[in-house]
């Protein structure tokens, strides 16, 4: 017998931080660990309903995701590093938005 | 169903070792650091795939997640040059972001406490394995196959992003 609450809880918290993360970090790639962070609590939110459920279709969107991630940072990877060739920086706050820049 | 057993006390520990380093993942002033931070949290949430008797899972995290994603970020921290001792600048202003995380982190927490407090489920049989592939394969062959073509897109446009003189 084991209580679904605990990784439930575990995982809310997990997803607060990475939140927490992406918002307050201004390095691209600190930004992208919380996004990670993020979607990890996602995973174990899905394993755990799997657990309740006694089902396993939980389990396969987490392999999707998990595949998902791993495209997601290499491009994410590719983006950074032509941004730090162009701008010699990978703040994200001194990325220019729009047209306005030179 | 208020008595605790061992799994739970197992749960709670390897729970509070997952969101203690994630804390370090987000607080640290050294970027290396928050990389080998972020290994501990997700060996920590493998612990609990299979505490959950997600065995496949748990493997496929520790082989992807802490073999390749994180040495994939690592080597994007080495590639921008980033310092190696403590950095100044990594941080924006606190109070958005600790109110926006806090307001969500805290406010699913509650929530999942509220809905599930009480309940306690029979620990699943171990051996999930084969249940998961029958399940891709008859029911979300598609996805799965659709899901190679995103690799290879993901594949193909890294490179292109990465070439060294792409038209700009």
């Amino acid at each position: 017998m084991i209580k679904p609450v605990i990784p439930l809880i575990t995982a809310a918290l997990l997803f607060g931080i990475g939140v927490y993360g992406v918002l307050r970090r201004r390095n691209a790639v600190l930004v992208l660990m919380s996004v990670e962070l993020m979607l990890n609590a996602v995973n174990l939110i899905l394993v755990t309903g799997d657990s309740i459920r006694q089902q396993v279709n939980g389990q396969v969107f987490v392999l999707f995701i998990i595949v998902i991630a791993a495209a997601e940072v290499g491009i994410g990877l590719a983006l950074v590093l032509r941004l730090f060739r162009i701008r010699g920086s990978i703040n994200v706050d001194e990325v220019p938005l729009g047209d306005r820049q030179s | 169903m208020t008595v605790i057993t061992l799994a739970d006390i197992m749960f709670g520990a390897v729970g509070l070792v997952a969101v203690g380093a994630a804390l370090a993942v987000v607080s640290t002033s050294h970027l290396v650091r928050a990389g080998l931070w972020l290994v501990v949290t997700l060996g920590a949430i493998a612990v609990e795939f299979l505490l959950l008797r997600a065995e496949f899972v748990a493997w496929v995290q520790v082989l992807i997640y802490v073999g390749a994603i994180v040495v994939l970020l690592l080597f994007a921290v080495m590639l921008t040059k980033a310092p190696i001792g403590r950095s100044t600048d990594l941080d924006r202003p606190i109070w958005p972001a600790l109110l926006v995380g806090a307001g969500s982190g805290l406010g699913l927490a509650t929530l999942f406490a509220w809905v599930y407090a009480s309940d306690g489920i029979s620990a699943p049989p171990v051996g999930s394995a084969e249940k998961l592939g029958q399940n891709i394969f008859r029911d979300w062959v598609l996805p799965f196959e659709v899901l190679s073509v995103l690799l290879l897109a993901a594949l193909v446009g890294a490179i292109v992003l990465s070439k060294k003189d792409a038209k700009s």
